[in-house]
């Protein structure tokens, strides 16, 4: 009789099994997760569906470019953060990090009130590209050719 | 690989692999991050801060390796009863944990300035904080259950079984940036691009090959040190009992 299985064999599957539902498990929670543990809300999301005015919010996305405003008490700026839908006009009184610049990635942390965001703190978010300075200003071509050159 | 199920036989490689991957790891990453922290030009952006890259990638993915190599041996201990695999899986947990710690720490420092914050509870920042929680948990209970060895298998099993189920936390770490909106960046290599230019590619990928070394040589050297232990017990068990 060599029908029975091997208990090597049975363990082996046993224990796939248990992964297997262990897993199943995990995604089911991250995807039930998937709107509460995101960080901020995009503005496309913020326009669609405003949370009630004063309920402290996270709005992220891209500073527009040209939209950086400082009005005339120095530290109060305005800005616009947009994503590929909406954008949201953001105000601000304090000190910005260093990479907080048009075109680039922002977290703001504040309220709206009204159809402006009030922020009390700016969080700059950083892409995922990392180009030496010399090289910020250039084309692909051109930023191909220099490395063609130093090779 | 039942070859080298003979610990014995496994002690005799080890002796001479250990130096053989320590040696050329240490010169590797402290060329590579020298490399990093003197040659390379600053970033666009970032300035110099981005010199911290060259360490927090390497400790970033050796935190995740680390536990990938504990749920790895510990499949092979529960059904194989291979009877390194358990050791192997005990030795990766302390260097696992230590990288781990440098990943958190380097990555801290960076985003205060480049941020605008030492911490914040995204996804990413949140599964690697878990991460660093169930090494400390495996490292207890590791340590429990040897202490414990007298009373049979089932505490090593226990430690085994919770190696396999922490490493849910992999897959969730991995793919925190995609899944959720994250101040984190999302990855910037993925099968075969990348965004990050050659100017700091080539040091990075240096580093984590020299990291990487460095990591396979602490976890011989630790079942190295597992081992004698183990020896040391039984042979002061038998001089008890004599």
């Amino acid at each position: 009789m060599n029908t029975m299985i091997k208990p090597k064999h049975q363990r082996l599957v046993l224990i796939v099994l248990a992964l297997v539902a262990l897993i199943g498990a995990g995604l089911l929670a991250a995807y039930a997760l998937s709107k509460q543990a995101a960080y901020f809300y995009l503005p496309s999301e913020l326009v669609a569906k405003p949370p009630e005015a004063g309920r402290a919010v996270r709005l992220g996305g891209m500073v527009e470019k040209g939209s950086i405003k400082t009005q005339a008490d120095g530290v109060t700026i305005n800005f616009i953060v947009k994503d590929d839908k909406a954008r949201v006009p953001v105000r601000f009184s304090g000190i910005t990090p260093d990479l907080f610049v048009e075109g680039s990635g922002v977290v703001a942390e504040g309220r709206m009130e009204g159809t402006t965001f009030v922020a009390d703190n700016l969080l700059a978010k950083h892409d995922e590209k990392y180009v030496p300075r010399e090289m910020k200003n250039m084309t692909s071509a051109e930023a191909k050719a220099v490395i063609a050159e130093t090779k | 690989m039942h070859g080298l199920a003979n610990p014995a036989r496994f002690l005799r490689m080890a002796r001479w692999l250990m130096p053989l991957m320590l040696v050329p790891g240490l010169i590797l990453a402290f060329g590579a991050v020298a490399w990093g922290l003197f040659m390379v030009p600053p970033d666009r952006l970032m300035g110099q801060t981005v010199r911290i890259l060259f360490i927090h990638v390497p400790s970033a993915w050796l935190g995740m390796a680390g536990w990938s190599t504990i749920a790895i041996a510990s499949l092979v201990e529960l059904v194989w009863r291979h009877p390194l695999a358990g050791i192997a899986a005990r030795a990766a947990a302390v260097p696992g944990a230590a990288f781990t710690a440098i990943c958190l720490a380097t990555g801290s420092i960076w985003a205060r300035p480049t941020w605008g914050t030492w911490w914040v509870w995204d996804g990413r920042l949140t599964s690697f904080l878990i991460l660093l929680f169930l090494y400390f948990g495996y490292i207890a209970l590791a340590g429990a259950a040897q202490r414990d060895a007298a009373a049979g298998e089932g505490a090593s099993r226990v430690t085994a079984i919770f190696g396999l189920v922490g490493a849910v936390n992999i897959p969730i770490i991995n793919r925190s940036v995609v899944w959720w909106n994250s101040l984190h960046q999302p990855p910037s290599i993925t099968a075969g691009k990348s965004s990050i230019d050659a100017a700091f590619l080539y040091p990075l990928l240096f580093a984590a090959l020299g990291f990487t070394l460095i990591f396979g040589g602490l976890v011989l050297a630790r079942m190295r040190m597992l081992l004698a232990d183990i020896q040391t017990e039984a042979r002061l068990r038998r001089k008890a009992m004599a």
